[in-house]
Parts: C-alpha cells; structure tokens; sequence
C-alpha cells in the first residue's frame, strides 16, 4: 500500500509555487490561551458587508461573549465582548492592517473579572429549521476564519434557482508559517466534525469533503479516526502547492471542477469553508454563543516564543507582540500569511476575527531587503504561476502604463485574486501583484465615482 | 476572339463599371452629406489641444463645438493666454465671458518634519501603492504621503515636492483640469476658486490629543474657528472644521487667528500661504525620525 502510493499523483491544479513552509517553527506546539489586555478595541468593521451598529454605551459594564454590536443589515454581523470589563469609547479610531483608521469599541478588562463566558443558552439543533440555523451563524457572529472574513451565514443562502450540494472543508493552509487550521484540525476535530454536520443540515449539501494539504497528514489521520464508516463527511490530501488554499483551486483539486470566470463556488453547486470556521461553529452554536476570541499562530525570526494562540478579538498587536517576546523596534509584522497577508505600519491594529497569523521578520533578513526592478524579460515565468491562467507579464505591463480599464476588460484582472504567485517568481522582482491591487483599486473608484 | 477586342472589351467593362461605382460616390456625398461648421475647425486650432478636460467638457473639440453653439465661453479654456481666448471671442462675436481662475489644494500641511511616521515605506515608489500597505505607514491615515502622484500626472508641471515631502501648487501654471484630484488615493485636492482663500489644509478625522499625537499642523477639532465664525462658514463635521463656502464673501482672516495649530491658512492671491500669529511656530527644518 506504501510502495502504491509513491505512483499515485496527489490531486492538485495547475502552476502555482512551492515556497519554503517555515511550518516546524510552530506545527508541533498546542493552542495555548494568553492572558487578557488590558484594554481590547474591536472594530465595527472587521467583515466584508456592512458594519455593526453598537448596542452598548461609553461606561457600559459588559460581561464576556455578550452581544455588543448588532449586524448592519443581512450581509454583517453581530461583534461580542471579547472580555468582561467596562466599555470605554464605542468611536475610538483604531488604524486597521487595510489602512483608513475604522471605528472601534473600546472596552477595559477588569482585572479580577473570572472571564468566564456565562452568555448563551444551549439549544438542541435538531428542532431547528433550515431558516433558524442560519440566523443562528449569524447571530454567532461568525465570518470566515481563514482570512476572508465574509459573514458566513450568506453563504448558507444560495441565490434563487442554486443549490448547494457539495461542502468543501479547507484545512490546506497553503500559506507559509501558519499552522493555527493544522492544530485545530488535530486538537479541535470533534468540534469540526460536528460544525460541518450542522452546516451540511443548514445548506442541505450531500457530501462534505475536507481537504488538507499532504504536509498534515497527521490532520488527515486525526480526522478519518473520528469520522464513522458511511458518513457523508470524507477527509482527503491534496498536494502541498501555494495556493492550494484558495477556494477555486481547492474545488479543481478535489472535485476537477472549475468555477467559472466572474462567478462563485456556488455556480457550480459548492459552498467552501475553512475548518477553524467549522471548528468555532460546532463549538458556539449549540450554546447559542458568539465569537469572541480565534487561534492566532505567531511565528517568524523576529519571535522569541512563537506558537499557536488562543487570542481574544481586539487584542492588539502592541500587547500580542510583548507576550510572545518580539521587540516591536524595527521589526516587519505581517498580518495574515507572508504570501497575501498585509504589513502592518502600527501595533494598535487589533486582532480582528479575519487574521489568521503574526508573522513577525526582523528587518536584517536578506529577503527583506530592497532589491532593484528590473525590465520584463518575457521569460514567461509569470505565466506558468498563476493558478488561474492570466497573463501577469502582459497584465503588468499595461499597469505601468496605467490602462486599468483594458486590463479589467480584455484580460480578465477581476479574477485575479492576488495570490502573489506571478510576484514571488519573476527573476526581475517586478511587483506585478501591487500593479494589480493598484488596478482594482482605481476602477472600484471609477466604479464608485460613476455610479 | 482576337486580343484587340478581349482588350477593348475589357476596358469598357471597366470604365462602365467605374461610372456606376462613381455615380453611386456622388449620389452618398450628396444624400449622406453630414454639415460640420467650418470654425469648429478654426477654433480647435486656436485652443492648446491638452484635452485637460479643465473646462468640463472631454476635450478640446468638444470645447469648441460647445463655444459655437453657445454652451461654453471661450473664459472656460483655462489653459489659453487671455489673448487667445480674445482672439476667439473676436472670432465668433461672442462674450469672451467670466471664468474665475481656479487652482488646485492640498488639504494637508503635514510634511515630514511635522507629521509623525510610524512605520518606513519599502516599496514601488507611489502614494497608490504605498496606500494599499497598511495606508502607508503615516501617523495619520488621512495625511499626505509624499511619493509625488501628483506631481507625476501633472501636464502642466505645475506640482512640484518641497523638501519636506508635500506638493507645491503653482498657482500661475494650474489650469484647474483636476487630474490630481483624481490620481491622489487620499482624496487631498481640492479645485477652489482663488477667491476662496480660506482653506482647511487638514482632512484628520480625530479629535485632540489623539490628533495631536499625529501631527504638528493638524485640526484637533478645538472649534475655535467655529465658535466666533460668522454665522455658518465654519463648522465642526466629524472632527474636521468645514468651511461652507457659498458664504465665502464672510470669510475673513479672524479664522486663521483663533487656529492654534495652523491647520486653517489663508491664500493670498500672489500663491502664498498664510497662518496666522497665533499658530504654534514651527522651527524644525529636518525630518522626524521614524516610530
């Protein structure tokens, strides 16, 4: 069966990149908690969709998993406190990784408080329609973990005339570094197990498929262990290529579909979650509560105790970074993934319910320094690293002559989802996934400007 | 058939064939004839051709059809000497109309050695660009980054970098086309006319200390400027002052006076700027350092 295996090729997609994982840093250390921050500030606006609106008031004394804030409309969600303290400011500006400074609650932790969540009522999820689970996810305030942060009850709902029959668990974390999926995944599984059982019910999906990277086949053991023969719920390894995490290169590796051009998984019948999503799910929604807190993995050469960690929601950076023994003093902090994540210009950034990983680099690092652009060279490079067949050299250039319309319309630009691939191999460091950010950012202006 | 008739026979194909093709050439010039003004033509030639879009329409041409059929006046062309536009107005016997000269401004005094940076910029060397990273690593989300955009759509050269990071305007050179308004990620320019000399060089959203903490020259939203402006020309909105100003004929340099930080300036016509006495003195020549 072992020898079988080395003939047999590992589902994957085309191109794509094979950086270094830097995973071993953190993948054997278990979710730990840290202590509280003396101050959380949680932005109103952490999802894609409308912002919450607060419900509480400045000198307000909120206890822990308590609703603060009500979603904004049907694509939002509801923010809950993340401690149990005083709420200082429901205004305060808090700088944010995207970069305009966002609203925020601030609320100061009592120090003596247990910090014991004491909100939410258990329910029994079998009496519940499909209509009341999906209020349900909402009112959990839950949005997607692994980075996206769209209000995951939207997803629940397909569009007139779709169905859902197909869930696509994502436990690949393709991104270097970051191993908060891959603990879940083993510390976590019953709770993933049963958050995937409800969210099958709730979208009426038949089959449920988790994939993981053939880099945690360790993961994949933990769960086939759990899952009983016959269940509609299967666990299989996909190849260990960046980004095998995205959803639409996940959907081609597992089921060899393809979504289609300016469309969503749910054109073709599938809905994708990340497995934290599914593994907060299992765990709050039975008891009615909200997210108030998510695994943040903290690693990199800038880090002194890096590890997976349990952190409140609005935690910030600053406090984040003292604990796990990173000078603050020119280091590079990168939110999210080193691939597609953010650098952040200040530590007051909180924890927001998106941000998946601390990556921390100390500015000597010989990757980090500035290296000279040069010319494209057409060597093609590019080409054969974008999972989704754009053509980054032809993109690139016509980004440097500031033809941002014919790159949305006659080069596909809007299915680019800035993986960074075309970047992370061209030979003349030409920032070709900036050129595209810079692009979609100046014709969702014009957009904005003639609507 | 001998070669002398395949020869003839040809040549009358082609000349019968070519006289009906020609008829049918003269018949579409005649019924298909669109009528386009002369001094359309005569007029372009005496516009500068930037296609700036300054005067509201998309370009020059349009500007001159517009001039002919009376929805622009040659004023509008602010790109043109005033002789030229002259010139037009003598040409069609038009007004050569009123067109108040308009510039561009930047609603930001914070240049490098009084804006705090938090975090250095490593990268492709554009205030788009730079935006997209945690918004560019200034203290203030809201402030000028410096890399010079601005400067580099400019066709007329007139945006120029101090020293200090931040945008010139000449005032001579600007011909109001509001390409800078649209290139800068920070939404800072502001077309005025150069009779609004009152201006808010700020857009921080924050409130006292905090802004302070930001900034040197930065609106803390103190409301000194509002609390003795005459009824309605200033106003506090979001921790911003807010000059209203469809009552510009109010305004005066009593504004400049109350601001304690320098943020409100007043335009003189010559392309200066002033604050007023009160404003916290700013010695320091060099940059901050960064953090």
């Amino acid at each position: 069966m072992g020898l079988l295996n080395l003939f047999k090729r590992a589902r994957t997609f085309r191109h794509g990149v094979h950086p270094m994982d830097h995973k071993e840093q953190t993948a054997h250390l278990a979710i730990k908690r840290l202590p509280f921050a003396p101050k959380v500030y949680v932005p109103l606006a952490q999802h894609i969709g409308a912002p919450a609106v607060a419900l509480v008031k400045p000198g307000q004394e909120v206890v822990r998993g308590e609703p603060i804030a009500e979603a904004g409309g049907f694509v939002s969600v509801p923010m809950h406190a993340p401690v149990t303290g005083i709420v200082r400011s429901i205004d305060h500006l808090v700088p944010t990784a995207a970069g305009p400074k966002t609203p925020a609650i601030v609320i100061e932790t009592y120090e003596a408080a247990t910090q014991e969540v004491l909100y939410g009522l258990d329910q029994d999820l079998d009496t519940l329609t499909r209509d009341e689970l999906i209020k349900a996810v909402q009112a959990s305030g839950m949005v997607g973990l692994g980075g996206a942060a769209f209000p995951s009850h939207v997803k629940l709902l397909p569009p007139e005339g779709k169905i859902i029959e197909t869930l696509i668990i994502n436990g690949c974390e393709c991104e270097p570094y970051l191993t908060c999926d891959h603990r879940v995944m083993l510390e976590q599984t019953d709770r993933l197990i049963a958050g995937i059982r409800t969210i099958m019910r709730a979208t009426g999906a038949r089959q449920a498929i988790i994939g993981v990277e053939d880099n945690k086949l360790d993961a994949v053991k933990a769960i086939r262990d759990k899952l009983p023969a016959g269940e509609a719920i299967s666990c299989d390894a996909v190849e260990t290529k960046y980004p095998q995490g995205a959803e639409k290169m996940l959907i081609k590796s597992l089921l060899n579909r393809e979504v289609p051009s300016g469309g969503l998984p749910v054109d073709i019948g599938v809905a994708v979650y990340n497995v934290g999503t599914m593994a907060q799910l299992g765990e709050l929604i039975p008891r009615s509560r909200g997210l108030i807190e998510r695994v943040v993995t903290v690693s990199g050469p800038g880090v002194a105790k890096p590890g997976n960690y349990l952190v409140p929601i609005g935690t910030p950076l600053r406090f984040l970074m003292e604990q796990v023994g990173s000078s603050s003093e020119a280091n590079e902090v990168i939110v999210g993934g080193p691939m597609m994540g953010m650098t952040v210009a200040s530590l007051d950034v909180p924890v927001t319910k998106g941000l998946s990983g601390v990556v921390v680099f100390e500015e000597e690092a010989e990757d980090q320094q500035e290296r000279p652009v040069y010319p494209c060279i057409k060597c093609g490079a590019c080409l054969d690293a974008c999972p989704i067949n754009l053509n980054p050299s032809m993109l690139g250039q016509l980004a440097s002559v500031r033809q941002y319309d014919v790159m949305a319309a006659d080069f596909h630009l809007n299915d680019c989802f800035e993986c960074g691939c075309c970047s992370y191999v061209c030979p003349s460091n030409i920032p070709l996934t900036q050129y595209f950010r810079i692009a979609k950012a100046v014709n969702r202006e014009a957009r904005a400007a003639a609507a | 058939m001998t070669d002398i008739t395949s020869i003839a026979l040809s040549v009358g194909f082609m000349a019968v064939l070519g006289s009906v093709l020609a008829s049918i050439l003269v018949l579409a010039n005649k019924r298909l004839f669109v009528y386009e003004d002369p001094r359309i033509d005569d007029v372009e030639d005496l516009l500068p051709r930037a296609n700036c879009g300054a005067c509201g329409s998309p370009g020059c041409r349009p500007f001159a059809e517009g001039l002919i059929d009376g929805t622009f006046e040659p004023a509008q062309c602010t790109v043109n000497s005033k002789e030229t536009n002259e010139l037009i107005a003598d040409y069609l016997g038009v007004d050569l109309g009123a067109q108040e000269k308009r510039v561009a401004r930047l609603a930001c005094a914070g240049g490098s050695h009084v804006a705090f940076i938090r975090a250095s910029y490593a990268g492709m060397n554009s205030c788009r660009a730079a935006a997209l990273v945690s918004g560019g690593g200034k203290g203030c989300s809201w402030g000028c980054l410096g890399m010079g955009d601005c400067a580099d759509v400019c066709d007329f050269a007139a945006i120029s970098m101090n020293k200090y990071g931040l945008p010139v305007v000449s005032e001579d050179l600007c011909t109001a086309c509001n390409d800078c308004v649209e290139v800068c990620p920070k939404d800072l320019f502001e077309l005025h006319s150069i009779n609004e000399q009152l201006f808010v060089a700020c857009k921080n959203l924050e409130k006292g200390e905090e802004a302070e903490n930001e900034c040197e020259v930065i609106c803390t939203a103190c409301e000194r400027c509002a609390v003795d402006s005459p009824e309605g020309l200033i106003e506090i909105r979001n921790n911003l002052a807010v000059i209203d100003y469809s009552k510009n004929d109010l305004a005066s340099r009593v504004a400049i006076e109350r601001c304690p930080t320098g943020a409100i300036v007043w335009f003189d016509k010559q392309g200066g700027y002033q604050v007023g006495k009160d404003a916290k003195k700013i010695i320091r020549k060099e940059m901050l350092p960064i953090g």
